[in-house]
């Protein structure tokens, strides 16, 4: 269980976040959508201790693995290196990896099913497969909660089915708890639990998604006008804006 | 099957600490040094050198050389070429690791400023009459200060800037430089004015066992805490919020880096003076041998930089009948080598600013 509590984040003396209070249950699934600079970010690195409050508190006894957005790395370190490093806490400041290091890796690449990357150079992955291994290297720290800051946002189609499969997967066979900001609402309704829309730094809705999610709501968290769109077979829906260039 | 494959090649990488580039730098530096003994206007052989060496171990009990040779190679050549060795190796290390730390190719001690720092610590030194454990001491001051310095200026919440780290450097590289000069100008014009303008050009000559062994005590356990470390640099190499995300301590890993630098700097100054552009050379050409896994750069990057050292050393103390200070060829080497490196960067889309 994660609680936040009458949380306040300033940057610069300007609150981004103001009274957030949200409890999040073992096991669930949470989207966060909000518009660019509504603070996002700042809420889960909050949540992960990666940015200090000015007032509040979040409690999560779990270990929290954390998956920054997309990004390159100075030296050309094999998808091996990269996701070894995951295991920080474990080696310890004066550690080197030992075989059991080398055996979570292992099985982490195994449960992402890519296996056949480790000796490949990270730099030279397609930005899905990237995204794949910056998973493993939150998943081999045994970290039980995954925080994610949109994991999808610079993949095509076919990697945000492979992508948003394998949270999906983490949370049902492995019972992970997993928040991730994303600006598609279609990933909150292929996948989460709940949602969380961030209206503003003091406004915010959070609750199961088949609730929350509305086209109401997203009007209001875009600024946008938003309809529902039923799918021919009838059985499921999504959310699309309108976009009034003409 | 494919995952049995995997396991074999992650558990054969496993294995793979000593890799076999050590052992044949760690062959061509043992071979180097002897025939570097051998190297002067007295003229030895490897096989006498190895015979003399030798016999400190095992006494011979025939001993076929003169006093005098045993004097040249145990007194005179030995320990300046130790020395070379033990500098250029801590050069290169400290190169490698702040590289790592701030995720740079192009960054060594030279360019964040502890070089200069340290110099004027030393030159501060010379100018009171301080020498010996004195002016290390002195020397390691100014080098910590102005690594604290760079440090902060570069630093805004949490996270450093490569740029702000660079320009930082050059901040403090000229304050110091004009510290210095202020230094010389009230020194003694025909005493201590050349002692430091030749010491500040860098040089090994007249290296004793003393001056050894004062580097040794300092420089062999700062590199001791830079290779202990060499995982968590990894990890650092990512970027400071990456590593904290992971859970590496990283402001620890990286106040010991930045300290253990300015001990190997201030151990370079004391003894030789001031020596650059090892640190930003080596490391490159270590990273194309083992790849940039601290583990195994770490060990390469100091068996290369003592070679370099000692063969640009030899070159030193030979090709002129009056010595070069080495300081100076490492400059001449160490320039367009980082031109070249940056223009290849630049084309590869330049470096990220933070």
């Amino acid at each position: 269980m994660i609680e936040v509590r009458d949380l306040l984040v300033e940057r610069g003396g300007r609150p981004i976040l103001e009274g957030y209070d949200l409890a999040i249950a073992n096991g669930s699934v949470v989207a966060i959508l909000g518009a660019n600079g509504i603070g996002k970010t700042s809420l889960i690195n909050t949540i992960a201790g990666l940015l200090k409050p000015s007032r509040g508190e979040v409690h999560c006894r779990a270990r929290i693995g954390y998956v920054p957005q997309l990004f390159d790395v100075a030296f050309d370190y094999s998808v091996t290196d990269i996701v070894l490093m995951g295991r920080a806490r474990q080696v310890g400041l004066f550690g080197t990896p030992q075989r059991r290091d080398y055996d979570a890796v292992h099985s982490q690449l195994s449960t992402l099913g890519i296996n056949h990357l480790a000796e490949r150079s990270f730099n030279a992955l397609s930005g899905g497969q990237r995204q794949l291994v910056i998973i493993a290297q939150a998943l081999v720290s045994e970290c039980q909660v995954l925080i994610l800051d949109e994991p999808c946002s610079a993949l095509d189609y076919h990697n945000q089915a492979v992508v948003i499969s394998v949270l999906d997967r983490l949370s049902r066979e492995h019972g992970m708890t997993v928040l991730f900001t994303t600006h598609s609402p279609q990933h909150a309704l292929e996948i989460a639990s709940d949602v969380l829309l961030m209206y503003d730094s003091n406004a915010f809705d959070f609750g199961p998604t088949a609730r929350t999610l509305s086209e109401e709501n997203l009007a209001r968290l875009y600024g946008v006008e938003v309809r529902k769109a039923v799918f021919d077979d009838d059985k499921s829906f999504t959310y699309a804006p309108v976009f009034r260039s003409r | 099957m494919s995952m049995v494959s995997t396991n074999e090649t992650i558990s054969r990488q496993h294995g793979r600490s000593a890799t076999p580039a050590v052992l044949v730098l760690f062959a061509v530096l043992v071979c180097l040094i002897l025939v570097s003994i051998t190297i002067g206007r007295y003229d030895l052989d490897v096989l006498k050198v190895i015979r003399i060496l030798a016999d400190n171990l095992i006494p011979a009990s025939n001993a076929d050389w003169t006093v005098l040779e045993e004097q040249v190679v145990e007194l005179v050549r030995l320990p300046r070429i130790l020395a070379a060795v033990l500098v250029g190796a801590g050069l290169a290390a400290s190169g490698a690791a702040l590289q790592g730390l701030f995720r740079n190719p192009l960054v060594d001690p030279n360019i964040i400023g502890v070089t200069s720092g340290a110099g004027f610590g030393g030159t501060l030194a010379i100018l009171s009459g301080v020498f010996g454990y004195g002016l290390l001491a002195i020397a390691f001051l100014f080098g910590l200060a102005s690594v604290m310095i760079v440090k902060v200026l570069a630093s805004s919440r949490g996270r450093t800037s490569v740029l702000a780290l660079v320009l930082a450097g050059v901040i403090i590289s000229a304050f110091f430089g004009s510290a210095i000069s202020i230094v010389k100008l009230l020194a003694d014009p025909h005493q201590k004015l050349p002692a430091i303008t030749y010491w500040l050009m860098g040089s090994l000559a007249s290296t004793n066992y003393e001056d050894l062994l004062l580097m040794a005590v300092v420089m062999v356990p700062a590199l001791a805490v830079i290779y202990l470390m060499r995982f968590q640099i990894n990890i650092i190499s990512l970027g400071e919020e990456k590593a904290r995300a992971l859970g590496s301590p990283v402001a620890t890993v990286q106040w010991a880096v930045l300290g253990a630098t300015a001990v190997i700097s201030a151990g370079v100054v004391a003894c030789c003076g001031i020596i650059g552009w090892v640190g930003l050379v080596i490391p490159h050409v270590a990273r194309a041998i083992s790849g940039p896994d601290h583990g195994r750069l770490l060990p390469v990057s100091i068996l290369l930089g003592a070679i370099y050292m000692l063969l640009v050393d030899n070159i030193a103390r030979t090709v002129t009948t009056a010595e070069i200070p080495v300081g100076i060829i490492t400059s001449l080497i160490g320039v367009p080598v980082f031109a070249v490196l940056l223009r290849r960067m630049q084309s590869r889309g330049g470096w990220k600013s933070d």
